[in-house]
Parts: C-alpha cells; sequence; structure tokens
C-alpha cells in the first residue's frame, strides 16, 4: 500500500495585516497609528498526498495556494493545526527533511546572478554535503533529462527565462529530493519552454517516484500533469478529488457537430428529440450530456446519413475558471 | 555542526563570490582608488586636529593614528563582509529569496552572514596593518607574545561587536522590512570609533559605550597596542563581544519565527 507521504490536520494560518486608506491624509494617519488586523488566510484544512502523487493546487490569486506550499515546507510557522511531511514537522527545519525537499518559485531565483549556472550547481552541491564526482554525476544525469548543455557554462544573466528556469531546476534537484514544491514553475515561459518543464517534470516522476505539489495557473500544466487537484477558495478547500471528476461535473455537456449529407437529413435530426445548439444548413451542434454520448451517437450513425462529426470538449480554462469563483463542489 | 563540511561551503562561497567580483574589473579598480583616498583622507583630516594641540585626549597624533589603523583594519572587514552580506539580508527578506536560505540544510546565519565577499576591502586590511606596522614603529612598541595575542583578542572583539550590532538591526527587518536608515545611522558612528574615546564629552562616553559600543572597538585594542590598557577593560571587551554575539544568534532564531516570507 501506498504510503501518505504528506498529512495535514485542521490547518490555518493567520497574517497581521495593516490597511490603509489613500491620499496624503491615510498616509499620515497610517505611519503614527498603523491599523493591522489579523486575517485568516488558511481556514481549517484537511488532505493527505501520497508517496509519488503529483497534485495541483487550483485557486484564485490570493486563495492560499503559496500559503499553503510553504507551510508544507516548513517557511512559515502554522498557526493552528499539525502538517506532517515524510514523518517530519516542516517548521522545524530539520537537516534530514530539508535534504528530502526542494522549493522551486518560477518567480524568484536562487542562481547567483554573474556567474554561469555550473558555479551555482556545485555550490548547492556542498550545501548538500555532495561530494564533487557524485555531483558532476548528477549534473550530467539532470542536464541530459532537461536538454541543456552549453547553457551551464553561460552567465546566468545572459540565459533566456527558459534557459534560466531549467538551470534553476537543476540547482534545486541536484540533491535528488522525494518531495518537489513547484510555485507556478512556468510563469513567463513561452509554449515551448513550458512543454518541455512539464515533460521534465512528469519524467523525473515516473524515474524517482517523486511528490510533486503544484500550484500555476496555466491550466495545460494541471491537465498534463495531475490527476488529483486541491481547489482552495479564500483560504478553505472547496475540492479536492480527480481532475477529470472535477471536469464532468464541471462540464456536463458535451458539443457534438453532425456534418448531415443533405439538409433533409439534419432537418430529421433536428426533430428527432436532441437539444440542438444551432443549424446551419447541413450542419448541425448537438448538446449532449456526457453520460448519453455513446449511445447517443450510436443512435445517430445507425438511423442518419453522416458525412462526419466532431466532438468538442469546453475549454478548459473557462471550467476550471468555475471552480475559482465557487465555494464548494460535492462530487 | 560538521566542520569539515561547512569550511568546504565556506572555500566555496570564497571561489564563487571572488568570481562574481572579478566580472566587474572596472568596479574593483574604483574600490581600491576610493580605499587608498579614504585612508589618505582620514589620515589627514586627523593630522588637522591635531595641528593646534599635540594631545587629544590624552593622545598624540602618532598614538591617535593606531585607532586609525584599526579602524581602516575594521573597516576592511566591514567592506569585505559585513557589507556585501548583512546589507542583502534586508534583500532578501524584502524580496521573499530567504525562503531559499531557510530551505538549506546549513545553518542560515552562517549562509546569509558569509556569503559574499568584496575582494576590494581585502587592500584596506592590507593598508591598515600596514599602518600598524607603521604605528609601532614610530611609537617604538615591544612585540612580544601576549601583546600580540592580546592585540588578537581584543580586535577579534571587536569584530564580534561590530558583525552583532549590524545583523542585530539587519534581522529587524523582518518585522520593519526597510532598516536601511539604521544601518546607515551604524555606519555613521563607526566614524566616531577613529578618535579616542577620552577625546568626548563624559556623556558621549558613556553613551558610546553602553548603548552603542562604539568606542569599545577601537580604542580598547589601540590602548592594548600602547600598553595603556587595563585589565578590566579587556575583559569587559571580551564580556561585552560574547553577549552580543550570543544575542544575535538568539535573536535572529526568534526572528525566524516571525517570518512570514514575501508574496509571490
Amino acid at each position: 500500500m501506498v504510503q501518505n507521504i504528506i498529512d495535514v490536520k485542521n490547518l490555518s494560518k493567520s497574517f497581521d495585516i495593516s490597511s490603509k486608506e489613500p491620499g496624503l491624509k491615510g498616509t499620515i494617519k497610517h505611519f503614527f497609528r498603523r491599523q493591522t488586523k489579523s486575517i485568516k488566510v488558511i481556514k481549517d484544512i484537511s488532505f493527505e498526498i501520497k508517496e509519488g502523487e503529483i497534485v495541483g493546487f487550483l485557486g484564485a490569486n490570493g486563495a492560499g495556494k503559496t500559503t499553503i506550499l510553504k507551510m508544507l515546507c516548513g517557511l512559515i510557522y502554522p498557526s493552528e493545526g499539525s502538517i506532517l511531511v515524510s514523518g517530519y514537522l516542516p517548521f522545524r527545519r530539520k537537516e534530514n527533511f530539508l535534504k528530502n525537499i526542494t522549493l522551486i518559485m518560477g518567480q524568484k531565483q536562487q542562481l547567483i546572478w554573474d556567474l554561469p549556472p555550473i558555479e551555482s550547481f556545485y555550490l548547492n552541491a556542498s550545501i548538500y554535503d555532495i561530494d564533487k564526482f557524485e555531483a558532476k554525476k548528477r549534473i550530467k544525469k539532470l542536464s541530459e533529462m532537461l536538454e541543456i548543455d552549453e547553457e551551464l557554462f553561460i552567465p546566468v544573466r545572459k540565459l533566456s527565462l527558459g534557459q534560466r528556469m531549467k538551470s534553476e531546476l537543476l540547482a534545486a534537484l541536484i540533491h535528488e529530493p522525494n518531495i518537489l514544491f513547484l510555485d507556478e514553475p512556468t510563469l513567463g515561459l513561452d509554449i515551448n519552454a513550458q512543454r518541455n518543464l512539464r515533460k521534465f517534470l512528469q519524467k523525473y516522476n515516473k524515474e524517482t517516484n517523486a511528490t510533486i505539489c503544484l500550484t500555476s495557473h496555466y491550466m495545460k500544466d494541471i491537465t498534463s500533469l495531475c490527476k488529483r487537484v486541491i481547489c482552495v477558495h479564500e483560504g478553505a478547500i472547496s475540492y479536492d478529488g480527480k481532475l477529470d471528476l472535477l471536469l464532468k461535473k464541471l462540464s456536463p455537456v458535451k458539443e457534438i457537430l453532425i456534418v448531415c449529407r443533405s439538409e433533409e437529413d439534419a432537418i430529421k435530426l433536428e426533430n428527432s428529440g436532441f437539444t440542438v445548439k444551432n443549424k446551419i444548413k447541413n450542419e448541425i451542434t448537438l448538446k449532449i450530456e456526457n453520460n448519453f454520448i455513446t449511445s447517443s451517437l450510436k443512435n445517430i450513425l445507425n438511423n442518419f446519413d453522416i458525412e462526419d462529426l466532431f466532438i468538442n470538449e469546453p475549454p478548459i480554462d473557462e471550467v476550471i475558471g468555475k471552480v475559482l469563483i465557487k465555494k464548494d463542489y460535492d462530487i | 555542526m560538521n566542520l569539515r563540511k561547512y569550511l568546504k561551503v565556506y572555500k566555496k562561497f570564497l571561489h564563487t563570490s571572488l568570481a562574481s567580483e572579478l566580472e566587474y574589473k572596472t568596479n574593483i579598480l574604483v574600490d581600491l582608488i576610493t580605499a587608498i583616498l579614504s585612508l589618505v583622507g582620514s589620515i589627514f583630516l586627523l593630522s588637522i586636529f591635531f595641528q593646534n594641540s599635540g594631545y587629544i585626549g590624552g593622545w598624540k597624533f602618532e598614538q591617535a593614528l593606531i585607532i586609525q589603523a584599526i579602524y581602516t583594519i575594521l573597516n576592511g572587514i566591514t567592506n569585505t563582509w559585513f557589507n556585501p552580506n548583512l546589507t542583502e539580508i534586508v534583500k532578501h527578506i524584502r524580496e521573499g529569496t530567504l525562503d531559499f536560505v531557510l530551505l538549506k540544510p546549513i545553518d542560515s546565519q552562517f549562509f546569509i552572514s558569509l556569503k559574499k565577499i568584496n575582494p576590494s576591502g581585502f587592500l584596506e586590511i592590507m593598508l591598515g596593518f600596514l599602518l600598524l606596522l607603521f604605528c609601532i614603529r614610530i611609537n617604538q612598541l615591544n612585540l612580544n607574545l601576549s601583546f600580540l595575542s592580546l592585540s588578537l583578542i581584543t580586535i577579534s572583539c571587536s569584530i564580534c561587536i561590530l558583525y552583532s550590532l549590524w545583523f542585530f538591526i539587519s534581522t529587524t527587518t523582518i518585522w520593519f522590512v526597510k532598516t536601511w536608515n539604521a544601518i546607515e545611522v551604524l555606519r555613521s558612528f563607526l566614524y566616531i570609533g577613529r578618535f579616542p574615546l577620552s577625546s568626548f564629552s563624559f556623556s558621549l562616553r558613556i553613551f558610546f559605550s553602553v548603548f552603542i559600543p562604539i568606542a569599545f572597538i577601537t580604542t580598547i585594542p589601540s590602548e592594548v597596542f600602547l600598553g595603556l590598557s587595563v585589565f578590566w577593560k579587556i575583559l569587559l571587551e571580551i564580556i561585552v563581544a560574547t553577549i552580543f554575539l550570543i544575542n544575535s544568534r538568539k535573536f535572529w532564531l526568534f526572528a525566524l519565527k516571525f517570518y512570514s516570507s514575501a508574496s509571490s
């Protein structure tokens, strides 16, 4: 049986946040009498993640995804509740725990700006107590997986964002961690760089059975990497489960464009009891519930003269967008 | 603590920061020229103070030069290690890159205090030592083992006090986010360390000994060089340095509990 590697129970986090009224008066008031209030950004959440799972954290900006990741890797102390990651209390930041995890942030970098990435890799290797020979072996292996070579010897400031991100990944993985926390790793990357990064993460997960917790606003990252998603809405979990179940729940109907041999066939189909979205000459678009797709298509193909048909999935961004503004999904 | 690992990491720190700095040759050259001009300017200023009367606070010009030499060494150490690292703490906290430091299996205080060096500060340290040798000659001081070890102890204590003060201020960034001004105030107080403590009024002497122990930093090591120091003063400096160092450590660990990281 696969063991839980992350165990979160009734976790909450509050921050003291100061607010300021606009204008000069507000600024002066803010300077002398700063008004702070405690805001609960994470509200009593519980979940478990199994070893080797890739879990996507979804939510609007400010929903609390990054705060959860930072509490899981031990950067932020939780206000209430408990977290166990790989058997450790993260916020104690024990050496063995830190050797097991890594955090990659799309918008922050750890590479030394003026030097080639290879220098940062060897520095990290010495911090993780990895000898030079072993470090060289790991750098070679990871650079092959990431398809980077010459870039390792060019100063970081001269690398493109995609090359830099690959180097960041290499620097963060040189100690071969079991758990990867990725906070928007594809932010700002072009389509090809995003695809390469996703390919790498899939391969890394397959080869090492590493657990990956990922936040991203690019739906393609989520759909191609994560079978399971945790949706966060205003600090609370609104959905935790399989991504395909969520998608089915959110878009219960598919649109099917049918091209009939003649307009008469199209009229016949229009009057046969299906829900019709629109009809233009011999082309007709039907709306069919997911549960009845197979039986309906069988019926149409047997009883009507069909030239061609297309099943249109609703755009994923549109579907997921609904999650970000809704509180609960009972599935 | 695995000493071998820390030495290995420090070797890497030295290598990477030297390599980073050497990328900008002109900057290093400008820094070197600044260090030389700054020392010449300071000695000139000191000589002006001594022009009218041969003594200030009971110190001759030749003796006061020792303070200048120790100040130059300490300023060199500040520019080599403290300035590039401790000012960076503020940046780490403001931008949230302290996250990377805290997630490394290494002591975070060691990492952020020693990761960078500025090689041009070495010249200042060297100039300071040259001036010190010159002072030993003109003051006709006898070098012996106890004298050298006492000097080394007091200078090390001065470095610890200076480091702790700076580190303490930088750590407060976790709550106050911006503390550049406080660091600038500390740097300007350091200039005071170029003059003998006895040249100040009684109230200022108390202030610079008790509240901001700048006076300890240069005056006591200089008194050791001149054989003027009494045992209790050396002991006091050791105690002050130990208290400062321990508290800077405790304060850092305490402050980290309040670190909320920057938003992404």
